[in-house]
């Protein structure tokens, strides 16, 4: 049977469709194309147009540069120069002005560690995990805390404050708080019912309650549990606090990643012979990382930003060393209390946003290099 | 039934790590019980619940069930409780219409106003609630002028560095009750402090940043087909919103919504910092101090939160089958 239409031309070429990037016609018709869009432009242009120079000349034109608490006292604008006065206070709180040296010799070597671990191709990442993890946390005390056989004064922990203080405790929480919250996240999917319950009981016990009264928790209550004539040291107990608090966090984002992970993974393992301990050490653990890596950056981002709670149990954190300085009778200008939060608002914003900007590459990064989209 | 030599072998070890952990956990929990109860005993404080009926014999500035300085501790416990669930309630509410409105702007074709959505959530999520908290306290409420230089609102609403002044129902007679300046202060209306401003104001606006971001999240979610065949199939953009898009989008929503709305109740325990008469603040500060009852007290305190957050928990699955549900 012939066919009943064959086609002897080639059929027309299509135009092709309409563009879907952006162009500057259609950013234009989109601004003020419909009148409820062209209205929400002009009602946010008025905003910022009215917003930023009066920022800048709050923080900038009309702000005090030059010059003492008198010229303050008069300045119809931010106060930079209490904050260059006061920003040794900030930064190591009562440390003493002589010793300073140590705390900055921590920062200094915490800063080395941070970017060799960070940083894409680096060497001998793995011993740089060891020394982050073991050998800097007792470099780090016997620096801070000092060792008199050593040379090194002692420096009781009530002198220790501002930033110091803040990436003390925000360090000490991630690192206390990921190996635990990796093992609490296994011992959530055991499958032995008692070490199932221990942990999911205390995992939802911590997400449950505000970090705040965990931390009364441990003022109060940690110093009744121990032996007598064991005080524990008062920045010690809010130490425990957050990072028993952070641990819980960090074993949802861990048991988030062993749930993603196929489970011929596990089972590839159990067939080539290996015992729980080698398959999760070997085949789970490392991939489970990797994956949840984005995660566990917003995790340490939250517990950043969580760090200033410790103030509720008086230790002196970079926001409690602002509260306290804005207080100063010495400079009691009008405006000196907005440009303390102003400065303290920056330093947390630049380092938040820092810190979630390069979570963000490294997610891209790691969904380039394996082919799927982390975390 | 475990029946190779193996399996009974693993069952049998696991038996084994399970007892030997049970019992080392017991082990800890007994020694420091009897530690904690050898201080307590030793150090004469209490760890019974003796004190709940006692005089608490301190003022509380907001109260909204009766209260005075003769009421009991455990008066003063339902007083910081209510001052807790008014703060988490309101903030709630407000957080989520703030929170859906950015989120929404954030995916708006308008880049001016999709911009300045996404400078808000970037700005509010990255600096400490705490430190938003104290800024609004002392830097703005505080630094309002006194009652009689007040700054008027339409709707007789006042601000001044003594709270929040705003028309409130009056019962008797019944009608508005409205805030009237009077001698040196403000009277009838109602006045909110300073510090439920400031709690509630803070927690609306930095939860409102989370919401926003997993709003933009949950509707970005929505696989792009999903609105193509809506139109496909002839609907307008309002039906496409309304029938096609929301459905699947509250489906990614609510999980991490529900977990906002939690944050936001447990973060109005940051209340201690500003002296909002809160339940951390009035029961675990105050009466804490006061009695000493340390282990009675916080064990009282993590209760309440647990038992929210657990109610929340469960009717969160309920929800989440329902939906699930739905869609298989």
């Amino acid at each position: 049977m012939p066919a009943a239409y064959v086609r002897a031309t080639p059929a027309p070429v299509l135009p092709p469709p309409a563009a879907t990037g952006r162009s500057w016609s259609g950013l234009l018709r989109n601004l003020v194309g419909a009148p409820q869009s062209l209205l929400l432009t002009g009602l946010v242009l008025a905003l910022i147009v009215w917003l930023v120079p009066e920022l800048l000349r709050y923080f900038v034109f009309d702000a005090v540069w030059h010059g003492g608490a008198a010229a303050c006292r008069a300045a119809n604008g931010a106060c930079w120069t209490f904050i260059g006065q006061k920003l040794p206070y900030f930064v190591y709180g009562s440390y003493p002005p002589d010793q300073r040296w140590r705390v900055n010799l921590v920062f200094a070597i915490g800063a080395g560690l941070v970017i060799w671990l960070l940083a894409p191709r680096a060497p001998a990442r793995r011993l740089g995990t060891w020394a982050a993890f073991l050998v800097y946390p007792a470099l780090a005390f016997v620096l801070l805390y000092g060792w008199p056989a050593l040379g090194l004064k002692r420096v009781s922990s009530d002198l220790w404050g501002g930033m110091l203080v803040t990436l003390i405790v925000a360090t000490f929480g991630i690192v206390v708080s990921l190996p635990l919250g990796v093992l609490l996240a296994l011992g959530r999917r055991s499958h032995l019912p008692a070490v199932h319950w221990a942990s999911a009981g205390f995992i939802e016990f911590m997400r449950g309650v505000p970090m705040i009264a965990v931390l009364f928790m441990a003022d109060t209550m940690l110093p009744l549990f121990l032996p007598e004539g064991f005080e524990p040291d008062r920045l010690v107990r809010p130490l425990v606090g957050v990072a028993l608090f952070a641990s819980a966090y960090m074993a949802e984002v861990v048991r988030g990643g062993l749930q993603a992970l196929p489970k011929g993974q596990s089972e590839a393992g159990k067939a080539l012979g290996l015992r729980y301990w080698g398959i999760e050490r070997l085949i789970v653990l490392p991939q489970v990382l990797r994956l949840t890596i984005p995660a566990i950056a917003s995790t340490f981002i939250g517990l950043f930003k969580d760090t200033t709670l410790v103030a509720t149990v008086g230790i002196f954190d970079f926001l409690r060393t602002v509260d306290s300085a804005r207080l100063d009778p010495n400079w009691s200008g009008p405006t000196i209390t907005t440009t303390a939060y102003s400065f303290a608002a920056l330093v947390y914003f630049v380092c938040c946003f820092g810190m979630s900007r390069y979570a963000l590459g490294l997610e891209r990064r790691l969904a380039a290099r394996y082919g799927r989209t982390a975390g | 039934m475990p029946s190779s030599p193996i399996e009974r072998h693993g069952a049998a070890r696991g038996a084994l790590v399970q007892v030997a952990f049970v019992l080392g956990l017991a082990f800890i929990a007994y020694e420091g019980a009897a530690m904690a109860l050898a201080h307590m005993r030793a150090h004469h404080i209490p760890f019974d619940f003796g004190f709940w009926d006692q005089r608490a014999g301190f003022d509380i500035d907001q109260h909204l069930i009766p209260y005075s300085f003769t009421s009991t501790y455990g008066r003063a416990f339902f007083v910081g409780l209510t001052n807790t669930l008014v703060v988490a309630a309101i903030g709630i509410v407000f957080a989520s219409l703030i929170g859906f409105a950015i989120g929404a702007a954030r995916l708006s074709p308008n880049l001016i106003v999709a911009k300045c959505a996404g400078a808000y959530v970037e700005a509010l999520r990255n600096v400490p609630l705490l430190l938003q908290i104290l800024f609004w306290y002392n830097a703005v409420l505080k630094a309002l002028p006194v009652p009689r230089a007040s700054l008027a609102f339409p709707g007789h609403i006042f601000l001044n560095n003594r709270g929040l002044f705003v028309p409130a129902p009056s019962f008797s007679p019944m009608g508005v009750s409205l805030p009237v300046f009077h001698g040196f202060n403000f009277t009838g209306g109602a006045r909110l402090s300073p510090e439920f401003v400031a709690l509630t104001l803070s927690l609306i606006l930095y939860t409102a940043a989370f919401i926003a971001e997993i709003v933009r999240a949950g509707i970005a979610g929505v696989p792009k087909g999903q609105g193509e065949a809506a139109a496909a199939l002839g609907l307008n953009a309002r039906q496409t919103r309304k029938y096609v898009v929301a459905p699947q989008a509250l489906r990614l929503i609510v999980p991490p919504l529900t977990s906002q709305y939690l944050n936001l109740f447990k973060n109005s325990s940051l209340a201690v910092f500003i002296g909002y008469p809160d339940l951390v603040q009035v029961f675990a500060g105050t009466v804490l101090n006061q009695t000493g009852a340390a282990v009675p007290v916080i064990a009282v305190t993590m209760a309440v939160y647990l038992f929210v957050s657990l109610i929340v928990a469960t009717a969160m699955n309920l929800y989440n089958r329902r939906i699930v549900g739905v869609a298989h």
